[in-house]
């Protein structure tokens, strides 16, 4: 298949490879996918109290375009608010690529995956915010 | 060094030079048709057809005039499977095949199994418009009721024990190294067992078949046994009259001869018959009409040969190359696994899962090197490879897998190219790999619960 040159340069360079401190109160921590399926992705955000996503980490495991898709995502995200991030859609991720029909799994994917990890950092943000109860 | 290298020789081969110089005068001045009895440009032609025939024969021990010529392994799988059940319908109609065949003998069977179960829908509407036009409604006298049950159902085995012209289909499921047990084998056997059809060599794992003894277990029961021999012809030795194969597919651009042109061998003593596929001019004996492609032919016979005289000492070094690719891989790199036995595999054919890296972002990584994956990644379907999962290949590993078929013009410096390119992508990939990181930390992967799209 051929690729979109977007894709190639992604992938050839992929952008924010790596990770975060999953243990970070400030990291949300998306993993989607699965391995049977042949893509697994993960995406980590480290946000602000304030709200604005100040870092963007990803791995993943799948074909170029999953690897092109969640690149892409990382540098999107980075300085937008939750509120913006959450309204990023696959559809946009597969129109700057040029995704194939066959494709446009991947870039649902990488929505999937900034919605988890915003959702993760949503989640300890309340448990934060639930002092313990003295035993 | 040339790139891009190729190395996926059981896709296809390049056309060796020496073939192209035996078919160029077909293609030139010697074009006549070989049919044409009555002057000299078609007697040139038919005596280059008969050389070419003999020289396919030789491969295997065959007659020439066992030979039938076909467009490429795809017919001759068409013709072998569907001619013998056409042609013994009155004997039975149940097939005993593998899993792991080519898409050219398992389709095939899926055809037949629709035709037939077309027949039996068709007998099934016509004996109930028969039960109409009785002149009592069952339902309306119980007793009645049953006794034309009875009778419909006695009547509805006759008609499926009946010959449909199509068949019942046994899809074998194979040991993890990719080769069939022979116990499962004679187990699926019946008396209306007309054919079993085992491949020589798999495509994609390069497992060789115990062709001899399915051959003999073959004769014993009195069924027919066609082979589809196209990967291992001309890399190992194969013989009809020792293995007791009685019908054999054999393709030419396997084995570094033009594409478009094979053959089915299909043997004389005892005699075993085939309904044609094709109806026309009564060429190959009747059994597959339609003027040869004479210069295709000649290529063919040449590459038939030329597989013969020198497969030993030619697969002696594609095995070392292999060796190399493969004892280098593994050194250098953790979690490679090689899918399909060792012992009896193809000498050319590397066929590893690269653990936690997906096997078309790595081709994509190595586009200097035409490989082959067996991830899906590229189909609409997305399911990994039937032939690894066959073999009990988990999904993930399927995923990660990658074929290499390595040829008569590979060398050992592109095989040094190969494992560094190799190295060096999958560390990259597998740097970018959650799933790698998670397995280093020690995480069982199994136990996390994944959001399966």
């Amino acid at each position: 298949m051929a690729y979109s040159d977007k894709v190639i340069e992604h992938y050839e360079n992929p952008r924010n490879v790596g990770t975060l401190d999953k243990n970070d109160p400030n990291v949300g921590t998306g993993l989607v996918g699965a391995p049977a399926c042949g893509d697994v992705m993960r995406l980590q955000l480290r946000i602000t109290d304030e709200g604005i996503i100040e870092d963007a980490k990803f791995k993943t495991f799948g074909c170029g375009s999953a690897i092109a898709s969640s690149s892409l995502v990382t540098e999107w995200v980075k300085g937008k608010t939750v509120d913006q991030a959450m309204t990023l859609s696959n559809k946009d991720v597969a129109r700057e690529l040029s995704l194939p029909p066959v494709k446009i799994h991947c870039s649902v994917l990488a929505e999937d995956a900034i919605k988890a990890a915003i959702e993760d950092f949503k989640k300890k943000r309340e448990a934060r915010s639930v002092k313990p109860t003295a035993s | 060094m040339k790139l891009p290298i190729y190395m996926d020789n059981h896709a296809t081969t390049p056309l060796d030079p020496r073939v192209l110089e035996a078919m160029l005068p077909y293609l030139r001045e010697d074009f006549g048709n070989a049919a044409s009895r009555n002057h000299a440009f078609g007697w040139k032609a038919e005596a280059a057809v008969e050389k070419a025939r003999k020289q396919v024969a030789e491969l295997i021990g065959a007659s020439d005039k066992e030979i039938v010529f076909t467009s490429g392994a795809t017919e001759s799988d068409n013709l072998a499977i569907k001619g013998v059940i056409e042609f013994y319908k009155a004997k039975g109609d149940h097939i005993i095949t593998l899993k792991t065949e080519h898409k050219a003998v398992l389709d095939t069977c899926k055809r037949l199994e629709r035709v037939r179960q077309e027949r039996l829908d068709e007998l099934k509407m016509l004996r109930l418009s028969q039960l109409a036009e009785r002149d009592v409604a069952p339902e309306d006298v119980p007793e009645l009721a049953a006794k034309y049950r009875i009778e419909e159902d006695a009547q509805y085995q006759k008609w499926a024990a009946l010959p449909t012209g199509g068949a019942r289909v046994t899809y074998l499921d194979v040991e993890k190294d990719g080769q069939v047990s022979l116990e499962k084998l004679a187990a699926a056997m019946t008396d209306k067992t007309v054919l079993v059809s085992v491949m020589f060599a798999n495509n994609e794992i390069g497992t060789v078949q115990p062709i001899a003894e399915i051959g003999k277990l073959c004769r014993q029961r009195g069924v027919l046994f066609h082979c589809d021999a196209v990967q291992g012809l001309g890399k190992l030795p194969f013989n009809v009259d020792e293995m007791s194969v009685d019908l054999v597919s054999i393709t030419s651009h396997k084995m570094y001869g033009p594409k478009g042109v094979g053959a089915l061998y299909v043997r004389r003593k005892p005699r075993v018959r085939i309904a044609p596929l094709m109806d026309g001019g009564g060429h190959e004996r009747g059994m597959r009409s339609g003027t040869l492609n004479v210069a295709a032919i000649v290529g063919f016979g040449k590459a038939a040969e030329l597989a013969r005289e020198e497969m030993a000492e030619e697969s002696a070094r594609i095995f070392r190359l292999r060796e190399k690719l493969r004892t280098g891989l593994m050194n250098q790199l953790d979690m490679v696994i090689v899918n399909g036995s060792l012992e009896h595999r193809l000498p050319g054919n590397l066929n590893v899962s690269f653990s936690y890296v997906e096997g078309e972002a790595l081709m994509m990584a190595i586009k200097d090197v035409a490989v082959s994956s067996g991830s899906a990644c590229t189909s609409a379907s997305l399911e990994p490879s039937y032939v690894l999962r066959a073999c009990g290949v988990e999904e993930d590993m399927a995923h990660s897998s990658i074929r290499f078929g390595i040829g008569r013009f590979n060398t050992e410096e592109e095989v040094d190219y190969v494992i560094r390119l190799m190295v060096e992508k999958v560390r990259k990939l597998r740097d970018m790999s959650p799933l790698y990181e998670m397995a280093k930390e020690g995480i069982d992967l199994k136990s996390i619960e994944w959001t399966a799209h």
